[in-house]
């Protein structure tokens, strides 16, 4: 099937690996996106199965597999779905496939490849929490995804999937398709929300701290991300025994990592959670296969573009949250941005400084100017005509954001220890922080850099080839 | 007032509409609605979807106008958004942008004399493994040189030249939908399969298939 104005060969970006498969199970197959060769895939079995079992069993079925948010927080789903408060009706479901973290990406793939893979999620999630209308919020930008989960979306309801009494059952639930219209902030849950309701999309004040008590309409709301949902046709295919024996203790299944930046073969990746390393999949013949050129890897960025920063030296640490976070990061979304040696920290600091500070939603003063601000300096910094007391400056403005020590990762080779995650912070939300923490990791781990820009040293300013320095 | 929404858009935007628990949670599709039938989102459809979802013209200009797609001005037929992100920089974004804008004379923001192209650069568009990438009207290309570049400007140019392209109605014509065409499908809800929307102000406690709570409990 070719693709209206797309080139794009089938499943281009995502490379196969030899360990399990969860969810990109079908993504070998250009048509698994169809219903009929979904259903020959072992399709909706999963949902049968959920339907012959209580809303109750199948619940704990997902709480006892441990299925970790895959949105960037990392929370249990089981837990999560759990947070409703009793007797209040109706409660809602809502997709999260706002997917726009700089370098993160999977759910795309998950929605263009996979549709009904996620619709069948969403449907065992509607069930076992009694969640009586489900709206599927995709990222305005993702007219491809749009378009498979429209047609998905239309021949699940023909075949009796979604909708009324489904599957000959009193399951009666809508799925609502809805696009965004392009703000990053609107993946925030609760910015989320507001979004759907036909606001701009801004965060809410918390608490409360999960929509689950006051949501969509003021209503109970569950939020899930699309790869969280991904994975539960499986789990009630396989159970929960069969999810927690794969990975660890404390992460189980597996989980989709994109990496993307200076390695020989970028892609995205279905890891083993848990267990695999940083090292394991940016330099295993696998996966990566390494630096690009064989150079030396400068620093990596290990969850998305609002993770603080890691350098050669945590490469094996495991994708396990709690050794990230006492290593000074987190794993975030799944993105990992490597940076080779001939990497210009400062100008990358910059570019996802940059993207924090344009999508400000402004509703919070520290993030609002702050962000500004730092993006102001770093590009004097940048091009050449920052002065010392700028650097203080961005201490002052990421101080002002985030109180207190900011986390950032050890480097041996200055004496420098690790601080943990998370920070402390005046927002509501992560876009603040996050505008932060690129210039905070540059800054505390390349020093010299900065100064060398403030001393004008020779050649050390390159002119940027874009219009805009940043670039 | 005339409508300012077709009369196949109208029926189009009731039907949206009707899916949802609250009307004005339909305000970003019909935004997207408008744009599509118009190439951008004019004063008239904002207030026809005030009226249509039961808001006031400014509520509708407030929302339409904190989301990056909604142009309130004409745009080129192509939309063409260059990812400037971190992934796409380390791989030559800048480079890229730099060559666009020679190649089609005009700056990043701009529109080209003829109306065919808009040039953007724009945040991370999920595609960072495959840099630089960019957008053609939201949709992908990737690990694009300077030289796929010029190609395609030359291939969409010729296909504006044809006038091929821009017919939702007719997916299986070739070509880059015009700009405000996102999905080429769309969601119809069956009348006899629809379970409906469930109003947040029904108060008629739990679905069908869930149990009572003492009866989960005793398990």
């Amino acid at each position: 099937m070719t693709l209206r104005g797309t080139t794009i060969p089938h499943a281009a970006g995502f490379v196969a690996g030899d360990g399990p498969r969860i969810v990109t199970a079908h993504f070998d197959d250009p048509e698994a996106h169809v219903l009929s060769r979904y259903e020959e895939l072992g399709g909706y079995e999963g949902l049968r199965r959920a339907l012959d079992s209580s809303p109750g069993e199948v619940h704990s079925i997902i709480r006892e597999a441990t299925v970790l948010g895959r949105g960037g927080a990392g929370f249990p789903a089981g837990v999560k779905w759990g947070f409703c408060p009793e007797g209040v009706w109706p409660r809602y479901l809502v997709v999260n496939g706002d997917e726009s973290e700089p370098g993160t990406y999977k759910d795309r793939l998950l929605m263009e490849l996979d549709p009904h893979q996620l619709i069948e999620g969403a449907l065992i999630a509607c069930y076992a929490v009694g969640l009586s209308q489900c709206f599927l919020y995709v990222r305005g930008e993702m007219a491809l995804a749009q378009e498979r989960i429209a047609n998905a979306l239309n021949e699940a309801y023909a075949a009796g999937y979604v909708g009324r009494n489904i599957m000959g059952t009193d399951f009666s639930v809508d799925v609502v398709l809805h696009w965004g219209a392009g703000a990053y902030v609107v993946g925030e849950e609760t910015a989320l929300i507001e979004s759907l309701e036909g606001k701009r999309g801004m965060p809410r004040l918390k608490p409360p701290y999960f929509p689950a008590a006051i949501g969509l309409y003021g209503q109970p709301t569950i939020v899930n991300n699309v790869e969280t949902l991904s994975n539960m046709p499986w789990i009630m295919n396989n159970g929960a025994e069969a999810y927690r024996a794969i990975g660890t203790e404390s992460s189980p299944g597996t989980r989709m990592v994109a990496v993307s930046g200076h390695v020989k073969r970028p892609g995205v990746y279905e890891i083993v959670n848990g267990s695999t390393t940083f090292r394991d999949l940016i330099y295993g013949e696998d996966m990566c296969g390494g630096i690009r050129e064989d150079r030396e890897l400068k620093a990596f960025v290990p969850g998305g573009g609002s993770a603080p920063w890691f350098l050669p030296e945590q490469l094996d640490i495991p994708f396990e949250g709690r050794q990230a976070s006492a290593a000074g990061s987190m794993l975030g979304s799944g993105a990992v941005i490597v940076m080779d040696e001939t990497t210009d920290i400062p100008r990358a600091a910059l570019s996802l400084t940059h993207f924090y500070a344009h999508e400000s939603c402004g509703k919070c003063t520290p993030c609002r100017e702050g962000g500004t601000w730092l993006e102001r300096i770093m590009t004097r910094i940048v091009d050449g005509v920052g002065t010392e007391r700028d650097l203080e400056m961005l201490l002052e403005v990421g101080r002002n954001i985030c109180p207190g020590d900011f986390p950032h990762a050890a480097d041996s080779s200055r004496g420098l220890e690790a601080v943990p995650f998370p920070y402390r912070m005046n927002t509501i939300c992560f876009v603040g922080p996050s505008a932060y923490a690129p210039v905070n990791s540059a800054l505390t781990l390349f020093p010299e850099e900065f100064e060398a820009r403030v001393r004008r040293d020779e050649g050390v300013v390159v002119p940027s080839p874009g219009r805009e320095s940043r670039v | 007032m005339t409508d300012h929404f077709t009369p196949a858009n109208l029926d189009l935007a009731h039907e949206i509409i009707d899916r949802y628990p609250v009307k004005r949670s339909a305000m970003i599709p019909l935004l997207h609605l408008a744009q599509e039938q118009d190439g951008w989102v004019t004063e008239d459809a904002m207030r026809q979807i005030a009226e249509l979802v039961g808001v006031t013209p400014a509520e509708v200009l407030g929302t339409c106008s904190f989301y990056e797609m909604f142009k309130r001005r004409p745009v080129g037929r192509f939309l063409i958004n260059i990812c400037g992100t971190l992934s796409c920089q380390l791989m030559g974004a800048g480079e890229l942008i730099h060559h666009a804008e020679r190649k089609l004379g005009i700056t990043s923001g701009d529109t080209t004399p003829d109306g065919l192209f808009t040039l953007a650069v724009a945040e991370c568009q999920a595609a960072c493994t495959e840099a630089p990438c960019l957008q053609v009207n939201y949709r992908h290309r990737y690990r694009v040189t300077p030289e796929d570049f010029d190609i395609l400007v030359d291939e969409l140019r010729s296909e504006a030249d044809r006038g091929e392209g821009p017919d939702p109605g007719n997916p299986d014509a070739g070509g880059v939908p015009r700009h405000g065409v996102l999905s080429l499908s769309r969601q119809h809800i069956p009348a006899e399969r629809a379970a409906g929307p469930s109003s947040p102000t029904s108060d008629q406690g739990p679905p069908a298939w869930m149990p009572p709570p003492d009866a989960e409990e005793q398990k």
